[in-house]
């Protein structure tokens, strides 16, 4: 007997016998159906219930599904039956409840034909619950187990099964909704299908002139975007790595001092920093005041456009490059160093030749996220754009603005898409299938050598200024929080605190009576729910993506990268139109909230995931393998332990990214589940920068304690490595070599 | 190593359980999902007055009438929200015309402005106005000072070329304000004179913002000197103490009709009407200066807040709220302004 197919077959039938079938009227995370009567009554009845006694005869068949592995359970995995009934039986199970799902709906027919077919029905159902989701759940784990017993990826039940539920997951929660919106790039405002209006649409002059090169006029959004994301990636990257340098190389004393000062950015709450931007550098801003009275030079409007976007952007980018690289950095073996430099190499042929080389995957990987991160972000163009339009802005007021134009959104949507693909194609060029292993099984006790000194000289001399420049921006936000209004009446004062976060005594004991509290709450819980299951999602799928090899890997992987190319306003609406509805109806509820952090974020866990991996040699796995581990061990064991930097980066991202995303958060928050995002634009759009400022500290004090919190969590990796630095080793041919 | 990583989990745990507690359902029949446009403290106003009132436990949430309206539209095929309240009156007009919204009559209508019953004709009764506000053109009184120059009376004056670099307005392809003083112009000036005046005025224009309400904010930090936009917008900044002054320009000016529909087959019709008559009385209306909104109640009996720029001195146009609504003379003005106005050089 196969123990794994006994326990799917057990889980599937559990969730068909007993489990309600439907979600109840109260809510997913409602569990009044274990006392009103599960699994028998209408409002809770299981899916073998509803369809004998509550009219849907149609979920029947599913039971048969469930019982049919049962034939084959006494037969040896070898036997080549067993696979292949396990393939049928699984793909035939989720084919049904896909289809049935999508066929009947909630007003009946779902698509027009069978009306026509069948005439109008009386048909109904409600969105899919968990007797649904674990049927699901059985039926595509038999058939990822009746591939392996078939000998894909050499028979490892816990590989194929992953790879399945990784697939099914960025299915339906990926590829579903952004489907849904791609149509209406080809639907007119009606929704009715219109295919002549695409490509007048797709090579619009609004999208691609290029009037900016030959005169005065602006160029089209699309070119806008593409500048600014070479230019942001560049930046962010160079700035990044000099800190990552700064921190591992160097005896630089505030080490940890520039850890929390390159943290800072990425915890801020949009509009924030931009805010801060233009009380500086604003044509009344500090500094532009300053050099008027003091220089005279005039005050101008010149943060607004190209040049403020793409400060602000730096500023809040870095950081997430800073936190790829610096495992990278760390993870490059001193033993190669050593090597170079026994070989009489310069300090700086070796960092060129050597050290710089071995970074590639980092750097690649840092460029990537900082130039898709520049392509989406909304919140920095909105507050700084000036007359620069970019796609990220352009799509969402194609939405919501006057000219209310999906088509124009999804067209544009496509734009940034290509912009997306093409970075990731390129990327995968310039690393091509070089090593970057350094981290093998074989005692490692060298030191890292310190970088060469014009080296060091010059990652000083662009990390400092700007560390004291993120320092005064911070400390112009915490300043606006405690005076009346920034810039015009500096008087103390705690009423924007109170306001936000007060509690006063009631009758019944304490009121949480500030106007914040609610979307606090929410907030807080809904980060540390997405935060730990985007980690395990993206560094299964990382470690699927380097370590094992099949077909259609760089499909999959293309497919795990999509969701963060594709900008949030267009999840946000993509997911109100695919979830509104039944099979899988979550709008309104805090699971819609959490699914989308887990599925756009998770693209960082799987990029920090394959930087960190692509450095760990094959041989730990294989030894692991040798002894006796199965791939779950060696992934718990061995692989895990070893990616610290990069389980913490993911949790990190995903937790901050939960309290600070906002174009995709917009469309989702509820009543019951408001989000201090949104709460936060409210804010701003009223003037009310002393609240907006408040509550932005207070988050950046909470996700500072969540950082530190898991950064004790997760520990720290132990590489059998000295960790302090020594100077390199003088050589005769330094001066000749340099 | 061991007890720090315990406590660490144990803390997290303990702050997941405290904020991350189940939420109880609460009863259909009980309940009003209110999905709300103006500022928060509004918003909140109303919620709570309502609760009171009715005992009717509100569920709201606030987004920009455009977000609504995307919302609404996403949503139709099973709503979620009850009542869309607030909010420019365009986007409601558009859900009239796109049928998302629902006919409905109240006992309060006799008591409304006339503008308010002209704004509910045009929809079929699918929608109603609450509230009122004028254009205007607001200026930072400190930087003109500082710059010597004038201060603008009437449209015309935004074309001068002592104003160059100085005016900011938002872009009427994204922002209902803009085109609500595109069309205004338009009345004003007749289309092709209407035209001519904003390709002058383009030379001035430092910045075609995205958000309609964006310009004021920039005067009232320093940013701009002149910003056009609605009149009660520029009193919130004035009272949250900008150097803000406000002028009602000499031609004559349009204005916006703030709006409220009930949602078709939302969750519960009975609380929606309900809603849709507490927001109309003449009481209601009047604790609106409460929550820092300036604009004028569409309750004939309840009066203006002091604050509030006076309807009856502004010189306001008879503004063609079914022409200029419509979706084709939209379209068509927007596409003119796009190859005239907006792809002239500066």
């Amino acid at each position: 007997m196969n123990r794994n197919l006994v326990w799917w077959m057990a889980v599937g039938l559990g969730g068909y016998l007993l489990l309600p079938w439907y979600v109840a009227d109260d809510g997913f995370w409602s569990f009044t159906w274990l006392i009103g009567g599960a699994p028998v009554t209408a409002d809770y009845a299981s899916g073998l219930f509803k369809g004998l006694l509550h009219g849907r005869p149609w979920l029947l068949p599913v039971g048969v599904l469930l019982i049919a592995p049962g034939l084959v359970i006494g037969r040896p995995k070898a036997d080549p039956v067993f696979g292949a009934a396990l393939i049928t039986i699984g793909a035939l199970g989720l084919i049904y409840i896909v289809g049935q799902g999508f066929t009947i709906g909630i007003s009946g027919w779902e698509f027009p034909g069978l009306e026509q077919l069948f005439g109008p029905t009386e048909l109904r159902q409600e969105g899919m619950g968990y007797g649904a989701l674990l049927a699901s759940a059985a039926f595509l784990f038999m058939f990822t187990l009746g591939f392996a017993a078939r000998g894909a990826i050499k028979g490892d039940v816990f590989v194929v099964g992953s790879i399945g539920l990784i697939v099914a997951l960025v299915a339906a929660f990926v590829f579903f909704p952004v489907i849904r919106i791609l149509i209406s790039a080809v639907q007119d405002n009606d929704g009715s299908y219109a295919f002549h209006l695409f490509f007048p649409k797709l090579f619009d002059g609004k999208i691609w002139g290029v009037a900016c090169v030959t005169s005065g006029l602006r160029c089209g959004v699309a070119w806008n975007s593409l500048f600014l994301a070479i230019l942001t990636g560049a930046s962010s990257t160079l700035l990044g790595l000099a800190f990552a340098l700064i921190a591992t190389r160097t005896d630089f004393r505030a080490k940890r001092l520039l850890r929390v000062l390159t943290l800072l950015p990425i915890i801020t709450p949009p509009f924030v920093i931009g805010l801060a931007v233009i009380l500086l550098f604003g044509r009344s801003g500090l500094v532009s005041q300053w050099l008027w009275e003091f220089f005279g030079v005039p005050p101008s409007r010149w943060i607004f456009g190209l040049p403020g976007i793409w400060f602000a952007q730096t500023l809040a980018f870095a950081p997430i490059a800073f936190l790829v690289l610096i495992g990278v950095v760390e993870g490059v073996s001193p033993a190669m160093e050593e090597a170079s430099q026994t070989l009489r190499a310069s300090s700086w042929r070796t960092f060129s030749t050597i050290s710089l080389p071995l970074m590639r995957p980092g750097l690649a990987n840092a460029f990537l996220l900082g130039f898709i991160e520049s392509l989406a972000d909304f919140g920095n163009p909105l507050v700084l754009g000036g007359n620069y339009d970019v796609l990220s802005t352009e799509i969402f007021f194609a939405i919501v603005g006057a000219q209310n134009d999906q088509g124009r959104a999804a067209v544009l949507a496509i734009v940034l898409l290509a912009f997306t693909l093409s970075a990731f194609v390129a990327q995968r060029l310039w690393l091509g299938r070089k090593s970057y292993v350094t981290v093998t099984g074989k005692a490692d006790s060298g030191m890292p050598v310190k970088i060469p000194a014009r080296v060091k000289a010059a990652v000083y001399g662009t990390a400092l200024p700007w560390a004291g420049l993120t320092v005064v921006i911070y400390i112009i936000i915490l300043f606006g929080g405690f005076v009346e209004l920034l810039g015009r009446n500096n008087t103390f004062t705690f009423r924007h605190y109170i306001d936000t976060f007060g509690i006063t005594q009631g009758e019944f004991g304490l009121v949480f009576s500030g106007l914040a509290w609610n979307s606090f709450r929410t907030t807080v819980s809904i980060a540390a729910i997405s935060a730990p299951l985007t980690a395990i999602v993206g560094l299964l799928t990382a470690y699927i993506l380097v370590r094992q090899r099949f077909v259609g890997r760089q499909a999959f992987e293309f497919g795990t990268m999509l969701s963060f190319a594709i900008p949030g306003t267009v999840i946000g609406v993509s997911y109100i139109l695919a979830f509104n509805v039944p099979p899988i109806e979550i709008t309104g509820t805090g699971v819609i909230l959490v699914i989308s952090f887990v599925f756009r974020n998770m693209p960082v866990g799987v990029r920090a995931g394959i930087a960190s991996m692509s450095q760990l040699d094959n041989s730990l796995d294989e030894a692991s393998l040798t002894l006796g581990a199965n791939s779950f061990t060696t992934v718990r064991k061995v692989i895990l332990p070893l990616l610290r930097p990069a389980i913490l980066a993911a949790l990190v991202f995903s937790f901050v990214r939960a309290m600070t995303a906002i174009s995709a958060v917009i469309f989702l928050v509820s009543a019951n589940y408001d989000m201090a995002t949104s709460f936060i634009i409210g804010r701003v759009e009223n003037g009310d920068f002393g609240q907006a400022i408040a509550y932005s500290s207070v988050l950046i004090l909470v996700m500072i304690l969540a950082i530190g919190l898991l950064q004790l969590l997760v520990g720290e990796r132990q590489i059998r490595r000295r960790t302090d630095v020594v100077a390199p080793v003088p050589t005769a041919s330094t001066g000749l070599a340099a | 190593m061991r007890r720090r990583q315990f406590l660490a989990v144990s803390g997290a745990v303990a702050a997941t359980a405290a904020f991350g507690g189940v939420r109880p359902a609460v009863a259909q029949d009980s309940e009003l999902v209110l999905y709300c446009s103006p500022q928060i403290e509004w918003c909140q106003l109303m919620v709570e007055e309502f609760e009171k009132a009715t005992g009717i436990k509100v569920a709201m949430t606030r987004k920009s009438s455009g977000e609504t309206f995307a919302q609404i539209k996403a949503e139709a095929r099973n709503p979620k929200g009850d009542v869309w309240w607030g909010g420019t009156g365009d986007p409601h007009l558009q859900a009239a015309e796109e049928d998302l919204t629902e006919e409905y009559m109240s006992s309060a209508f006799d008591g409304l402005h006339d503008w308010a019953k002209r704004q509910a004709a045009t929809a079929n009764n699918r929608t109603v106005g609450i509230y009122a506000g004028a254009l205007g053109i607001g200026y930072n009184s400190e930087l003109l000072a500082q710059a010597g120059l004038p201060a603008p009376e009437c449209w015309a004056d935004l074309a001068k070329p002592i104003y160059k670099g100085e005016v900011q307005i938002a872009n009427p392809n994204s922002s209902g304000t803009s085109y609500t003083t595109l069309a205004t112009l338009v009345q004003v000036f007749g289309e092709d004179e209407a035209f001519e005046f904003l390709k002058k005025m383009h030379a001035n224009v430092n910045q075609y913002t995205k958000s309609g309400s964006a310009p004021i904010k920039a005067a009232a930090r320093g940013e701009t000197t002149i910003a056009i936009v609605f009149q009660h917008d520029m009193v919130t900044q004035k009272v949250a103490g900008f150097p803000i002054e406000i002028v009602s320009p000499c031609e004559g000016t349009g204005f916006e009709i703030g709006s409220m529909s009930i949602i078709k087959d939302g969750p519960n019709p009975e609380a929606a009407r309900r809603f849709y008559d507490f927001a109309l009385d003449k009481d209601i209306q009047e604790m609106a200066a409460g929550a820092k909104a300036y604009q004028v109640p569409s309750n004939a009996g309840a009066s203006p807040p002091p604050q509030a720029p006076k309807l009856e001195q502004i010189k306001l146009i008879d503004y063609d709220f079914k022409e200029f609504g419509s979706s084709e003379t939209r379209r068509r003005l927007l596409k003119r302004w796009d190859d005239e106005v907006n792809s002239l050089p500066r």
